[in-house]
């Protein structure tokens, strides 16, 4: 303990101004504090969350299709589980090769008590309560097993487990639309938290592939790809995203005979990905820019293709520069899908305008603005320690 | 230029089959394009707020309600006889106009005020239905200030929020009537009705509905009162595109199938059993013919001939709706004022069915 105090008397109170200035902002963080959990606990009224918590989760989803989304939860927890056991069982330089590091059983702690205090406090009926505790243990249990057994798999298996991926998310997009015997469920029923990762999960999967390919043709030599990619990327990064969403909502309707267009969902997310994509194109640009040239000159020499030389040599350096500006795109994109509240769909900024608007829950802005916050802040939170955990892997000497 | 010319030819021959298709085919019942699309997409898509307190929200159980959206369930039960057959869209004021233009919505209802700009063909071209809401500027007041009429404002301070339509017919009317008062001016709507809570006016002013919303999110509702004075027009009414006259006819007539079973006084209630006695009654002609027993009010219109039955028996009367969504059965608690029907002396008033 000590030293400990030793180095806080070291740090905060080395000379009377800098004790002063502790003092002072500990006072204002306590008063602040103070203030907000003073307004939550007592003059806050959270029914209106509470009543209204599966339109914030999944809009107006319909009843009897839910458990397709309780499957999809499912499925996804335990790809979580299997792959966090799986990346923990393998030795890496970076960590002495530990099983159970010890931000994962502060991990373990919030998932558990996440599972167990959250359904309780919005008031769920008991068999939703279960069903989360049951998805929450599901998770926890693959992580154990992935961890103890993970490394006795067969390589071959072991290489093929993260195509699983991609394709979780094409049975999650059937779970959620329909299709595959499944009845289909409108887009204009999709809602809620679903409806806003949905966009930008699309739109953030999307938009990286394309927006490698833009930056690379800017940097083409031949003219046409070089122009085509330029005009492209300077139109989207000129146009307010806003402009575009309405055009997108609305143009299409004069340009295509009725009935054609696309669910306006889809159009959504197209737009959203195509503006991504010019910013990101940038991004990974100056990730390209900052690979000396001597690097593709040299994988030239040793007889590979441009377009080897480039997937195998050039990119993975760039990208590898570019990931954190590529991350803050991605972080601004999820944040962007709340305008889509203005051209009427229902992710969670509007469902939480209508919910606002209903006669029962008038004047009930603060807690349900709060709720949207906090929502939004572990999502991008979580984004953020992704990359950080990416970043650490790729080039552990970089980071701070 | 000829071989050009020879390239576009089966193009031009395309075009010309496709527009010949696309018209209206003659003899016979009605035909409207609108109607046909409608019809064959099996569901009605209609275009409302989404975020208007009493008008349009959505319900804790996922459900639309609000009065706009009772115009749309009433338009779907008129054509397929059922309420659920909507498909919703929330439109913001700005895109309305180019949404219901383009298509991407059938019908309008999203608290629209009709004006002659909008009305006329050079204008935004939309085609109105009667005005489902009669709403104006008003004055809320707390009830235990005694105040009752606008001339007892004179000389008191009235919140209002600054850069609005509000602010100029406040100052309009007041200076017509030679009442002087002291304007409060706010950013904000919020910023206002604090203003007015905290006891800094004795009015404030907005649209009653308006008031009536913010009212209800009042700690004590019950405290503050609308003065009856309104002070602007603003009849809010549901609209499709001037192109289409048969489908405007069949959505002008659902409204007045509304306001006409009030004023004969069925209801959701009483629909069946006022069916039945018209079925038994030959000689209840106007009710027959009403409800659809005789005559060829539905065919006329494109629509089934039991459409007022099923209309009445989805959404209720013109009353009951108003009620339910934004008068004593909400919690808005708006009176009918304007909004009653013509024989109590209201602007609520159905051409004869007939």
């Amino acid at each position: 303990m000590t030293p400990l105090l030793r180095r806080l008397r070291q740090d905060l109170f080395a000379t009377p101004a800098d004790g002063l200035v502790t003092v002072l902002l500990l006072a204002l963080i306590g008063a602040g504090g103070f203030a907000v959990l003073h307004w939550a606990l007592g003059q806050a009224q959270w029914a209106v969350i509470r009543a209204n918590s599966t339109l914030f989760a999944v809009g107006r989803y319909p009843l009897d299709q839910q458990w397709r989304l309780w499957l999809l939860t499912a499925l996804l927890a335990a790809a979580t589980g299997l792959s966090w056991g799986m990346l923990r069982s393998h030795p890496r330089p970076d960590r002495g090769g530990s099983l159970w590091p010890r931000n994962d059983w502060m991990a373990v702690g919030m998932v558990a008590l996440l599972s167990l205090a959250l359904p309780s406090l919005l008031g769920l009926a008991l068999p939703l309560q279960l069903r989360w505790w049951a998805i929450a243990a599901l998770l926890l249990l693959l992580r154990w097993l992935a961890g103890r057994f993970g490394p006795l798999l067969p390589a071959p298996l072991k290489r093929c487990l993260p195509l699983g991926l991609p394709l979780l998310y094409l049975l999650g997009m059937v779970l959620i639309g329909g299709g595959l015997a499944l009845e289909p469920v409108s887009p204009s029923q999709w809602g809620g938290l679903m409806l806003t990762l949905l966009e930008s999960s699309f739109a953030i999967l999307l938009c990286f592939p394309l927006g490698v390919l833009l930056a690379l043709g800017r940097r083409s030599d031949l003219p046409l790809l070089r122009w085509g990619s330029v005009v492209y990327i300077e139109f989207f990064r000129g146009a307010p995203l806003i402009t575009l969403l309405f055009l997108g909502q609305n143009m299409l309707g004069f340009l295509l005979p009725g009935g054609v267009a696309p669910e306006r969902v889809w159009r959504a997310a197209w737009v959203l990905t195509l503006f991504a994509a010019a910013y990101l194109a940038e991004a990974v640009r100056s990730g390209l820019a900052a690979v000396p040239r001597g690097q593709l000159e040299a994988a030239r020499s040793l007889g590979l293709s441009t377009p080897q030389a480039f997937t195998t040599v050039v990119l993975p350096q760039a990208l590898r520069v570019a990931l954190p500006s590529m991350v803050g795109q991605f972080i601004s994109l999820l944040q962007d899908t709340t305008l889509l509240s203005l051209i009427g769909l229902m992710e969670l900024l509007g469902t939480a305008r209508t919910v606002m608007a209903n006669p029962a829950f008038l004047g009930r802005n603060a807690e349900v603005y709060f709720t949207l916050a906090v929502l939004f802040w572990c999502c991008c939170a979580a984004l953020g320690l992704g990359s950080r955990a990416l970043e650490r892997r790729l080039n552990p000497s970089t980071l701070a | 230029m000829r071989p050009s010319a020879r390239r576009w030819l089966p193009l031009a021959v395309l075009l010309a089959v496709g527009l010949v298709g696309c018209a209206p085919e003659g003899g016979g019942g009605v035909q409207s394009t609108k109607m046909g699309t409608i019809t064959s997409r099996g569901k009605l898509i209609c275009g409302v707020d989404g975020s208007l307190p009493g008008f349009s929200f959505v319900g804790s159980d996922g459900t639309y309600s609000g009065l706009d959206v009772d115009v749309c369930k009433a338009m779907a039960a008129a054509l397929f006889g059922d309420p659920g057959k909507v498909e919703y869209r929330n439109l913001n004021s700005s895109e309305r106009f180019a949404a219901l233009a383009s298509g991407e919505v059938d019908l309008l209802s999203r608290n629209t005020t009709m004006t002659l700009s909008r009305d006329a063909a050079g204008g935004n071209a939309l085609s109105f239905a009667p005005p489902t809401f009669y709403d104006g500027q008003g004055v809320m007041v707390p009830t235990a200030s005694g105040i009752t009429t606008l001339k007892a404002l004179a000389g008191k301070p009235i919140c209002v929020e600054s850069g609005t339509t509000t602010e100029l017919n406040l100052a309009d009317r007041m200076r017509e009537q030679n009442i002087p008062y002291t304007p409060l001016k706010f950013q904000t709507g919020d910023q206002t009705y604090a203003a007015y809570l905290q006891g800094r006016c004795v009015a404030v002013t907005s649209d009653r509905s308006q008031l009536a919303g913010k009212r209800s999110s009042f700690p004590q509702p019950d405290a503050h009162t609308l003065l009856p004075d309104v002070m602007s027009k603003e009849p809010l009414a549901p609209a499709t595109v001037n192109a289409d006259p048969v489908w405007a006819d069949a959505v002008r007539w659902t409204v007045n199938t509304l306001f006409q079973a009030e004023e004969l006084g069925i209801t959701k209630a009483n629909i069946a059993a006022k069916v039945a006695e018209a079925k038994a009654n030959p000689n209840q002609a106007d009710l027959r013919r009403f409800l659809g027993v005789e005559g060829e009010f539905g065919k006329q219109l494109g629509l089934p001939a039991d459409f007022v039955p099923k209309i009445i028996a989805a959404v209720g009367n013109y009353g009951e709706i108003f009620d339910r969504n934004v008068g004593p059965g909400s919690r808005l608690k708006l009176d009918r004022g304007v909004n009653r029907q013509w024989k109590e002396g209201g602007l609520i008033y159905s051409p004869p069915f007939r």
